[in-house]
């Protein structure tokens, strides 16, 4: 069945795919990779972002990708207040690894309780001009529906990156992950760094739920199809590493595109999580995870 | 003196004692469910409970079962199959209920089985595939018209209908989902396929929450199949239509077991490009469907209440079979005139009921007695975001079965 269209088709498509699947962890590579907050609640924030953006795109017909960057001030905002209650209630008292666990699977539960009280648990999808459209490069198509997300989630990655390497609060970031000792010795407050990477990997959500709605519809609890995914590509791309997680997201997408197309789609997942284990096998920090990290 | 005094007290005895007999007479008849009103089967949950209060309510007015009213007692099993035995043991145990029926879907019914059966308790169940093939429990009775063999049953009109095209498909290519009612209605259909002597050139699952099916259409188009069935859930569902409609395909038919494309939102969505598509319904709003008495003021009343429920604004695909499943349940226990589980599932078994889904007859397994599930094709369809187009005749044509047929079949992409 091997052909060479079908196997260009498939490196493209995986390429789109691992795109979405970066936009959907890189969030969660700054709360679970650098602050080491064990985020469950990360996709339900992602659904969150999608209804917020189906709200707007039906009532109004605003772009579903302008309403999630115009909302990633708000979602910053309740990232940072979620990141108090859980530094008072938890990490302030040391008690952060099963509790800290539960109250996110609260907020989970909560999140997806109050958008089924306003939206209502039906499915729903967005509309914009260019999800039916495709770019076709001889026998390759380049569907829209995709391309956009994908170049969306590489700006976003990308962006994250030069943040978190480039500037003040970014070193700062990856600094309380390394040792918050050393850097209250230097009169920074960790909580505080904490609170803002927190509320930065919240914004996230806002977009990547954009993205989501964008691919496929949308139901108050379809997040939790994506925990393990979110999971497993952070702890592939290595703790903490942005480019990690990109590169992690990519190789998944890759991976599932070519086994779907050559293979049939049931063996995707199994390959795919067979090559985490791999990985982790001969590198147990992730591909670019550090070498000293011990939360790998 | 003493006497008048003695007389008033048995009187006030006698009163005292007839008001707690009207009292326990009327004690309300509890009917105990689970349904999922939350997890990613709340879309139907929600919309089949808004249909039973709707029975209740209506039969409440009619003076109730047996005299006394109709209390419904239900719990969240958030679509968690775990969830479904514990509710059912508090149900009967703790909430003491008269009578319990099914959650919404294969999964919720398949969990609350050994109980019921251990139980002998009748047992109504809401679009459960073959849910009672392994505990045979002879007072189970199930409301989709899936038919005596249910996963054989549901596809087999389908398939007659893809042989109506000329020339015959002679190859076929199968795609499900990998859960449980997707994988059954999928192996049904390639006992039908394999009934007709066609060639099986592609037959895979993939996991439910898959992002993007333009891989899976690609593959399946190097196979070249005459026609495609697909089984899946509306994610999928939305996906697969979506990912057709991009790659393209030279199938003549495309379709047959897609849940999710009866939901408005998701007609709502694909609009155009549902058009071609021939898959599997139980109601759409085509003239011929009046053979089901009331379904429309059923529907009619439905709408109204829809909104401020935030249910499925058209209620189409579960509203009148969720009603259904109860009305037969309290017309049956009206027409024994007592609570006798073995009594009612005898006449259940053995009348044909007049409900708003029409005629209904179960067979020995408690499965309907014949299929009726409809086999329709997505005509005409101009506009995307118009809900409204979708309440009118035309849209959904039905080609299956003959006496409800409204249509002939086209080829996928003469439509396209």
């Amino acid at each position: 069945m091997f052909s060479l269209e079908l196997f260009l088709n498939a490196l493209v498509i995986g390429i789109l795919l691992g795109g979405f699947y970066a936009a959907l962890s890189i969030g969660l590579s700054i709360s679970f990779g650098l602050l080491d907050i064990v985020n469950i609640a990360h996709p339900a924030f992602i659904i969150l972002g999608a209804f917020v953006c189906f709200m707007f795109n039906s009532a109004f017909g605003f772009d579903p990708i302008l309403v999630g960057v115009a909302f990633t001030p708000i979602f910053f905002i309740l990232g940072n207040l979620i990141y108090r209650i859980y530094y008072t209630s938890f990490e302030k008292t040391g008690a952060t690894a099963l509790r800290g666990l539960a109250f996110f699977f609260g907020v989970m539960f909560i999140l997806e309780v109050a958008l089924s009280m306003f939206f209502g648990v039906d499915y729903q999808m967005v509309r914009a001009p260019y999800i039916d459209y495709k770019l076709e490069f001889g026998v390759v198509d380049i569907p829209f529906r995709m391309f956009v997300p994908f170049l969306v989630a590489l700006i976003m990655t990308l962006g994250l990156q030069y943040f978190s390497s480039k500037t003040f609060f970014g070193r700062a970031m990856q600094a309380v992950a390394q040792d918050s000792f050393a850097l209250r010795l230097m009169a920074i407050d960790p909580a505080k760094i904490k609170r803002i990477a927190f509320g930065i990997s919240l914004a996230t959500c806002s977009v990547a739920g954009a993205l989501f709605a964008i691919i496929m519809p949308i139901e108050p609890s379809i997040g939790r199809l994506y925990i393990g995914q979110v999971f497993a590509i952070v702890v592939l791309g290595g703790l903490g590493s942005q480019n990690g997680t990109l590169i992690a997201a990519m190789l998944l997408g890759l991976v599932e595109s070519i086994i779907t197309t050559f293979f049939g789609p049931s063996w995707a997942p199994a390959v795919a999580f067979s090559a985490l284990i791999l990985v982790l096998a001969f590198k147990p920090t992730g591909i670019l995870g550090r070498a000293g990290d011990t939360r790998g | 003196m003493k006497i008048y005094k003695l007389i008033t007290n048995m009187l006030v005895a006698v009163a005292f004692i007839a008001f707690a007999a009207v009292a326990v007479a009327k004690e309300p008849i509890k009917i105990g469910f689970s349904m999922a009103l939350t997890g990613g089967l709340a879309g139907g949950g929600k919309q089949a409970l808004v249909a039973i209060e709707m029975w209740r309510d209506d039969i409440n007015s009619k003076g109730g079962i047996l005299g006394r009213p109709v209390k419904l007692v239900y719990y969240d099993d958030q679509t968690k199959s775990s969830n479904v035995p514990g509710i059912y043991a508090k149900l009967l145990d703790v909430d003491k209920v008269d009578f319990v029926v099914s959650g919404y879907g294969t999964n919720l019914i398949a969990p609350a089985m050994p109980l019921v059966k251990n139980r002998d308790l009748v047992f109504m169940g809401l679009f459960g595939m073959s849910n009672n093939e392994k505990w045979k429990h002879d007072k189970y009775f199930q409301i989709m018209p899936s038919g005596p063999d249910p996963a054989v049953d549901f596809s087999r009109a389908w398939f007659d209908t893809i042989m109506q095209l000329n020339p015959k498909p002679k190859t076929i290519a199968f795609v499900a989902a990998d859960a449980e009612f997707a994988r059954n209605l999928k192996e049904g259909a390639v006992k039908n396929a394999k009934r007709l002597g066609m060639k099986i050139v592609y037959n895979k699952n993939f996991k439910p929450g898959t992002p993007d099916f333009t891989p899976i259409i690609r593959a399946i188009n190097a196979t070249k199949p005459d026609v495609v069935y697909v089984a899946c859930y509306p994610p999928g569902s939305a996906g697969m239509t979506r990912a057709v409609s991009e790659v393209g395909t030279k199938a003549v038919a495309f379709g047959g077991g897609m849940v999710g494309l009866q939901f408005a939102g998701i007609m709502k969505g694909l609009g155009p490009k549902l058009n071609g598509i021939l898959n599997y319904d139980f109601y759409v709003p085509e003239p011929n469907m009046n053979l089901y008495p009331g379904v429309k003021g059923l529907l009619k009343r439905y709408k109204k209440i829809a909104p401020s429920r935030k249910v499925d604004p058209l209620g189409y695909y579960l509203a009148p079979w969720a009603y259904a499943y109860v009305q037969i349940l309290g017309d049956a226990i009206n027409a024994v005139g007592k609570i006798d589980h073995a009594a009612i599932a005898k006449y259940i078994h053995k009348t044909e009921f007049t409900t708003v889904v029409g005629k209904v007859k179960f067979g020995t397994s408690g499965e309907w007695a014949y299929p009726r599930t409809l086999t329709v094709q997505w005509q005409n369809i101009k506009k995307q975001a118009d809900l409204q187009q979708f309440t009118q005749p035309g849209i959904r044509k039905i080609m299956n079965p003959a006496a409800f047929a409204t249509g002939k079949v086209k080829p996928f992409n003469s439509l396209r």
